[in-house]
């Protein structure tokens, strides 16, 4: 979308002619102002009220802003259609320069496809490194170089301090004083879970919707992607995943798991994964990395930068980190299901 | 009433979703192209295929009927 390659219509989720097969009564337009589950009532700000047997709460996340924008125009962040398209007609406009607030995998997909368009890009991040937190040191380098490499001035271990200009942003000011030519801003600096209106719901909210091992929030109350976090048993911790898999696979559980009512359902213990193109890298990362976890190529090399990285903690093997390199990704997402030890999975790395 | 899976090779990026889905059907191999095990893979597998094609991120997939 952002590239100009593909028009709305090739992105969209459903079709008019599918909603009608499936005969969902829609309230769109319409907030969520309450949930009473005593009640079992959904209040709409519309007025209107909802009653359930069973509830699916998926009210995703809202992307973080920075409040020294003020309302200046041309700050942008990404997050729905109608983001993508407002950045897109801001990118077809000429002379550009483009500053990407935040490293991370969302800002740095757009400052790729930016330079590609041919714009001038800047990326900003607060911390040293790149992607340290989730990639680590070594890996969150390398991939920082294939920006570099292609012409985005990646700038590091330096905060946004303010913007300036009249009614449209012109500058960007860093923490350290420096003065960057802005003609658009992307901030991509993260989400913030979607939970104010179940605030008095009694619901346990702490960074999403606390749920069980099997994503239920409450009897016959189940939540499911971005809003939601539950203990994931395979790596044994609390998470919340914003990625596009997991927002289908945990959205498919959620309804098995409120038509299992008291039955027993396995929990829900996924591999979380994503890709991300980033020029002509394909990045995929499946599992849960930390920046201490011990690092291994198994494939490829650094050098060509054709490799896959697996990711060990802890005696497990926690994550696989491919660049251009779907099969292995594939493979070792496969073993990190299956909980194979990090013994085993260098075995297999020195075998095939 | 059988069908036919047909990929579109422009499309396509090897992203192994597919493969993921239905490995008896998509695999990705190690010069990262994808290939088609079984063209028509038969309706025990339409389910899988059906949810490959509607997930895969190039929308390279398409099923014909007949």
């Amino acid at each position: 979308m952002l590239a100009g390659d593909w028009e709305p219509d090739r992105v969209a989720l459903t079709s008019p002619a599918k909603n009608d097969e499936l005969s969902f009564e829609w309230h769109l337009g319409t907030r969520a102002t309450e949930l009473n589950i005593s009640e079992s009532k959904v209040l709409l700000d519309s007025g209107h009220t909802i009653s359930f047997d069973g509830a699916i709460i998926a009210t995703g996340a809202r992307c973080i802003s920075l409040r020294m924008a003020g309302d200046l125009q041309g700050i942008h962040t990404l997050r729905g259609l109608d983001d993508a398209m407002a950045i897109r007609s801001e990118f077809e406009k000429t002379p550009h320069k483009v500053v990407v607030v935040g490293a991370g995998f969302i800002g740095a997909e757009v400052a790729a496809t930016a330079r590609q368009r041919g714009l001038d890009v800047t990326m900003v991040e607060a911390a040293e490194v790149p992607f340290e937190r989730v990639l680590g040191n070594e890996m969150g380098t390398v991939t920082a170089n294939v920006h570099r490499d292609n012409g985005v001035e990646v700038i590091t271990g330096t905060p946004v301090e303010s913007f300036k200009g009249h009614d449209r942003v012109e500058k960007v000011v860093l923490a350290n004083g420096t003065e960057i030519d802005a003609d658009v801003v992307i901030v991509g600096i993260g989400v913030r879970p979607n939970t104010e209106w179940l605030d008095n719901s009694g619901l346990t909210i702490d960074n999403g919707i606390v749920c069980d091992e099997t994503c239920q929030a409450a009897p016959r109350i189940v939540a499911a992607g971005d809003v939601a976090r539950w203990p994931n048993k395979l790596f044994g911790e609390q998470m919340r995943v914003e990625h596009w898999d997991n927002a289908v696979e945990q959205g498919v559980y959620a309804a098995r798991r409120l038509l299992a009512g008291e039955n027993e359902i396995e929990p829900y213990a996924p591999t979380p994964w994503f890709w991300t193109d980033q020029f002509d890298r394909k990045i995929q990362l499946a599992g849960r990395t930390r920046p201490t976890d011990e690092v291994k190529i198994v494939t490829g090399s650094i050098e060509e930068r054709r490799f896959a990285a697996a990711y060990g903690r802890e005696g497990k093997l926690v994550g696989i980190l491919g660049f251009n390199r779907p099969r292995h990704v594939m493979q070792y997402k496969q073993m990190i299901t299956e909980g194979v030890s990090w013994e085993d999975a260098l075995e297999h790395a020195k075998n095939s | 009433m059988g069908y036919r899976i047909q990929v579109d090779f422009d499309l396509c990026e090897s992203n192994a979703i597919c493969m993921q889905i239905a490995p008896e059907v998509f695999e990705v191999r190690d010069d990262d192209f994808l290939y088609i095990l079984n063209e028509e893979p038969g309706e025990d597998l339409k389910a899988q295929v059906e949810e490959a094609a509607q997930r895969c991120p190039k929308q390279a997939i398409a099923i014909a009927e007949g």
